[in-house]
């Protein structure tokens, strides 16, 4: 077990330093040249030399890495080109917003997901559980933005039940959550109904029904819980297409998280800006794996360590 | 054949290929069943003050807000779908089954960093990393789909690789190997073929991620630029007046659902219909 957790750890370091190197050549082959973007288009080649030498960016390429990664270690993404302030300040401020969307996305994925999933597991082969289904392929089809455009249109311009953009109250955090979590719902339904049809063919169910137990408390307490364990290693992957999601979720209701910032920087080609998002949100992903292959292992004891 | 005549014996694939036979024959003969060009802002297209029209009248599906008509633009906006859909993933296909084979069949080192640099590409979140790439090129069409490529060759690789490992560790291959069968044949006659099935399946299924994909980039503005007319630069292009016009946005919207639905349920009755060990879950 130890041996196990020590081993995942060690892999997702080496991911970790994997990811800064990728993102650090794609820096690298960038056309466009930092130090004069910062020093301005009336800089004198002589301000502009003088910046990359201050940037070391006149290093060779393996010191400006390792410089990179020192940097990356003490928390420093760089400055971005146009906002002239250090690319780690602007993300923290935006992350607790995107934090919160995140998890009410997550909320609402796995509480619609997971309840249709059962449901049309219980109704196997029925219109509903046909239904459900395509409902599901529907859900994972749908363009988010426009998902998202559809909730503003009906929601809040028609019914006026909420706000059409912004942050704030809990009101602003119902639209974006829910067209965050859509995506999600459908793939949730999917696993949770072949995971449960799955586990209501497995003889402990059986049993249970046989010592007379009532069919909602063999479904509640031995069913559902037992098919929820592979789902639990979903969540995980899940956070890397939540992060994708966040870009386009944000910048449809100007949520004000990473995801509008990296919107934002790409209008201005603020490439900064927009790798120390794709850094933080690869990172989170790593991170959420290894989480969830941990808390997998928690829960459910017959998984083998490989 | 079989797999066509299986396919059409279920409702939603059936609809689904209806769908994609409709697309592909409106996208094909785009110039003859146009009425308008897809960029030609028309002389009565806005109405006095300026608005867009709505959908009905002399234009069939109304009009954007340069006055061009909607329908000859979703028109010929299928056509970059269809040209992103089909060239990026058959390039992230062939990129994913190609490092797939090769690292399950070679293993070793060789294999081992292979899926190591998979495994990598795979913690990127696909759409931040298809934006770093739009950003760094100037986009144009190839330049989307190969971006889109570049992002999705990595759960084809992963499927494939798990998929060779397991077929070469099968009996048939280890009896033709104690026949003396060379390497290349064993490779070409007896696991290329077991793996076609899976390549068709995730080639299908493919499509309507990279629909999707070059949609929501085309919406950001990073992905096909305009007047080169595609369903995400549409929405993207209109979408600040979607409470006066929605139909601007929605009509776009629904056949970006419509085709990436399509090739959804196609390829997940493919998939029932290729590999018998999933089957029975339905």
């Amino acid at each position: 077990m130890a041996a196990y957790l020590l081993r995942r750890l060690l892999g997702s370091i080496l991911i970790l330093i994997g990811i800064s190197l990728v993102t650090f050549v794609l820096l690298y082959l960038l056309p466009a040249d930092p130090a004069r973007q910062i020093a301005g288009r009336s800089a004198t080649a002589a301000t502009v030399e003088n910046i990359r030498e201050q940037l070391g960016l006149n290093l060779p390429f393996y010191e400006r890495y390792l410089r990179y990664l020192g940097g990356l270690l003490q928390g420093d993404l760089g400055r971005s080109y146009i906002q002239r302030t250090e690319v780690s300040t602007l993300i923290a401020a935006r992350l607790p917003p995107s934090l919160l969307l995140m998890g009410a996305g997550i909320l609402a994925e796995l509480l619609i997901g997971l309840t249709l999933g059962v449901v049309a597991a219980l109704r196997r082969r029925s219109r509903l559980d046909q239904g459900l289904m395509v409902l599901s392929f529907v859900g994972v089809s749908a363009p988010q933005f426009v998902v998202g455009i559809l909730l503003i249109y009906v929601f809040a311009y028609r019914l006026g039940w909420f706000p059409l953009s912004g942050y704030g109250t809990p009101q602003h955090l119902v639209l974006p959550a829910l067209t965050l979590g859509f995506l999600g719902a459908g793939w949730y339904a999917r696993m949770m109904r072949s995971s449960m049809l799955d586990v209501m063919q497995q003889d402990f169910v059986r049993t249970a029904r046989a010592k007379g137990l009532s069919k909602a408390r063999v479904i509640l307490r031995h069913a559902v819980p037992n098919a929820l364990l592979p789902i639990v290693a979903m969540v995980g992957i899940d956070v890397g297409i939540l992060m994708s999601g966040i870009v386009v979720v944000e910048s449809v209701f100007g949520w004000p998280g990473i995801g509008q910032l990296a919107w934002q920087a790409i209008q201005r080609v603020d490439i900064p800006i927009i790798m120390g998002v794709t850094l933080v949100a690869a990172w989170a992903i790593v991170i959420g794996n290894l989480f969830a292959d941990v808390l997998a292992l928690f829960v459910d004891p017959r998984i083998k360590l490989r | 054949m079989k797999v066509i005549r299986e396919l059409l014996r279920r409702t939603l694939a059936t609809f689904g290929l209806t769908v994609i036979a409709v697309i592909v024959v409106l996208a094909v003969l785009a110039p003859v069943i146009t009425p308008y060009s897809p960029n030609e802002q028309t002389f009565d297209g806005l109405t006095l003050e300026g608005a867009p029209l709505p959908p009905g009248g002399a234009f069939l599906l109304g009009t954007d807000l340069l006055g061009r008509d909607l329908f000859s633009r979703l028109i010929y906006g299928a056509r970059t779908s269809l040209v992103i859909g089909v060239v990026a993933n058959g390039v992230a296909v062939l990129t994913g089954a190609v490092i797939g084979i090769t690292a399950g069949f070679l293993r070793g080192v060789v294999g081992a960093v292979l899926m190591r640099f998979t495994d990598l590409m795979m913690a990127f979140p696909a759409l931040l990393l298809a934006i770093v790439l739009a950003a760094m090129f100037r986009p144009s069409l190839w330049i989307v789909a190969l971006v889109i490529a570049m992002v999705n060759w990595v759960q084809v690789a992963r499927v494939i690789y798990t998929e060779t490992i397991s077929l070469s560790e099968r009996d048939f291959i280890e009896a033709e190997r104690s026949l003396g069968a060379s390497r290349g044949r064993i490779l070409i006659q007896h696991i290329a073929p077991h793996l076609v099935s899976t390549i068709v399946v995730w080639a299908t299924l493919g499509i309507a991620t990279t629909v999707l994909l070059e949609a929501t980039l085309s919406f950001l503005g990073i992905g096909v630029q305009p007047p080169t007319p595609s369903w995400g630069n549409i929405i993207f292009e209109n979408q600040t007046y979607f409470t006066t016009a929605p139909w601007l946005v929605f009509i776009p919207g629904v056949a970006i659902l419509m085709l990436a639905l399509s090739f959804n349920v196609v390829g997940d009755a493919l998939r029932d219909i290729l590999d018998p060990k999933q089957k029975g879950r339905g």
